[in-house]
């Protein structure tokens, strides 16, 4: 450890690694690693010595695939019969691996990963392989799923680390789904959130929700935020019922429904303080790009009541950025740094949580995801 | 009998940087059993060709002589003994 920051960056042409001292916008970028793979999913597995890095790669000509390195991506794993799978009983093949996340130090060598169409696998080997969670996709919801626009995605994973056993997982279109068993049986979890692009009537569906990202901090086990294709959301109850909190940010006169709702796809919590979150709104939702080409993070710091804009460093004119929505993450630092990656190749990094800003690489490839450790 | 089969750079890689494999299959043997015989004896290269169900990937062109399979019966289509089999990746991406 020199506590600095090592940021993995994943495009749709391959990855990079970052790295960065504790303090200052010096960042230096090696790579490009897996040079013509879609990378969506990155993860450094800390738990393991050396630490591993996972990733999930997509080739258009052959195929999905999710490899590792122990070296920081000098070199790759990537094994002949492949990691991960579905079963031949599901007649369905593998399209694009959305999500990594290693479990918590009380489960070594447990991953999740999710994947399209929309499933989750565990692996209990580190990553090396993975098994089909059957309680997921034996779900009764699970046929009449609808993809987004980005397909019929898996992209989030959320842990409880007070309890191995519980995780929530997001789907798009399908929603907020949760467990409680360890996987063997799921329960949506989408109480309140409105979905004025489909037929209400009285009540929220049950399921069917364009949830794009959701995130919880470990001090508050029972509170969970969400960025919704209509909106920012938070429950203060694991899941059952949200509340919408994102009134207070910009967004476009809306094509459909009653009321303007903020459009984005990530959303961060603070790594040390669980009231806190921030945003990057989008202009809804044929554009998709930073409202009014300004490009701003929004942040909350009494859990999604009032939001206020950090702009400092960020470009306010004529830009017409794209934020995924596993392209802006924290790192874990004292004073923690939030990085964010543009679908038009620029790396934005804070290192005083979003008060000042800068670019620091440029011309990369569309950034897919972006992950920043302590290393 | 034997089929001839063709690798791009990129799958040759995978057979041991053999651009040519010469493959012994049954007679009246088709691109499926072709391609089962070469996963047998080369995974990485058969997994990269056809998916977890036995698919041939989106953008994967299989060539029997000059004719591409979907012209013919697709991965059905019967080979004949000395054959040229060729697995090209398509022009397509961005």
């Amino acid at each position: 450890m020199d506590n600095g920051v090592t940021v993995l960056i994943g495009t749709t042409k391959g990855a990079f690694v970052g790295r960065a001292p504790s303090e200052g916008e010096e960042v230096t970028i090696d790579g490009p690693l897996l040079g013509g793979e879609e990378v969506y999913a990155m993860a450094l597995d800390q738990r393991a010595d050396p630490p591993r890095l996972l990733a999930g790669t997509l080739s258009w000509h052959w195929g999905p695939a999710i490899r590792w390195s122990d070296d920081l991506g000098a070199t790759w794993v990537d094994p002949p019969e492949g990691a991960i799978a579905f079963p031949p009983d599901t007649d369905t093949s593998l399209e694009r691996i959305w999500q990594l996340v290693p479990a918590g130090a009380d489960q070594p060598g447990v991953v999740y990963a999710g994947a399209e169409p929309a499933s989750l696998f565990r692996s209990d080997d580190g990553g090396e392989t993975y098994q089909l969670v059957r309680g997921l996709w034996d779900h009764p919801h699970r046929p009449d799923w609808q993809p987004g626009g980005g397909g019929l995605c898996l992209h989030t994973v959320v842990l409880d680390d007070t309890d191995p056993a519980a995780m929530w997982i997001a789907v798009s279109a399908a929603g907020v789904y949760r467990t409680t068993d360890g996987g063997d049986t799921w329960e949506a979890a989408n109480g309140g959130i409105r979905v004025p692009f489909a037929p209400e009537g009285d009540e929220p569906p049950e399921f069917g929700q364009c949830v794009h990202k959701m995130d919880r901090h470990p001090d508050r086990p029972d509170r969970l935020y969400l960025q919704h294709h209509w909106g920012t959301y938070r429950s203060d109850d694991r899941g059952t019922t949200w509340v919408s909190t994102g009134e207070a940010i910009p967004a476009d006169p809306p094509p459909i429904g009653s009321e303007p709702r903020p459009f984005g796809f990530p959303i961060v919590v603070h790594p040390h303080d669980p009231d806190t979150v921030f945003v990057i709104p989008l202009a809804s939702d044929a554009q998709r790009w930073t409202v009014d080409g300004r490009c701003r993070v929004y942040r909350s710091r009494d859990a999604g009541d009032t939001w206020e804009a950090l702009e400092q460093g960020l470009p306010q004119q004529d830009a017409y950025l794209t934020v995924l929505r596993d392209a802006f993450c924290a790192d874990p630092l004292d004073v923690p740094g939030l990085w964010f990656g543009t679908r038009t190749g620029e790396l934005f990094a804070s290192r005083d949580t979003g008060e000042h800003w800068s670019c620091v690489a440029r011309h990369l490839p569309p950034i897919t995801c972006v992950r920043a450790y302590a290393t | 009998m034997r089929v001839d089969l063709r690798l791009n750079p990129g799958l040759a890689e995978l057979a041991g940087h053999h651009p040519r494999l010469t493959v012994e299959v049954p007679d009246g043997a088709s691109v499926d059993d072709l391609l089962a015989v070469v996963a047998s004896d080369h995974p990485a290269l058969a997994r990269r060709v056809r998916d977890e169900q036995g698919r041939i990937r989106r953008h994967v062109n299989v060539f029997v002589g000059t004719d591409n399979i979907r012209d013919l019966d697709g991965p059905a289509t019967v080979l004949a003994n000395g054959v040229e089999v060729a697995i090209l990746p398509a022009v397509s991406g961005g």
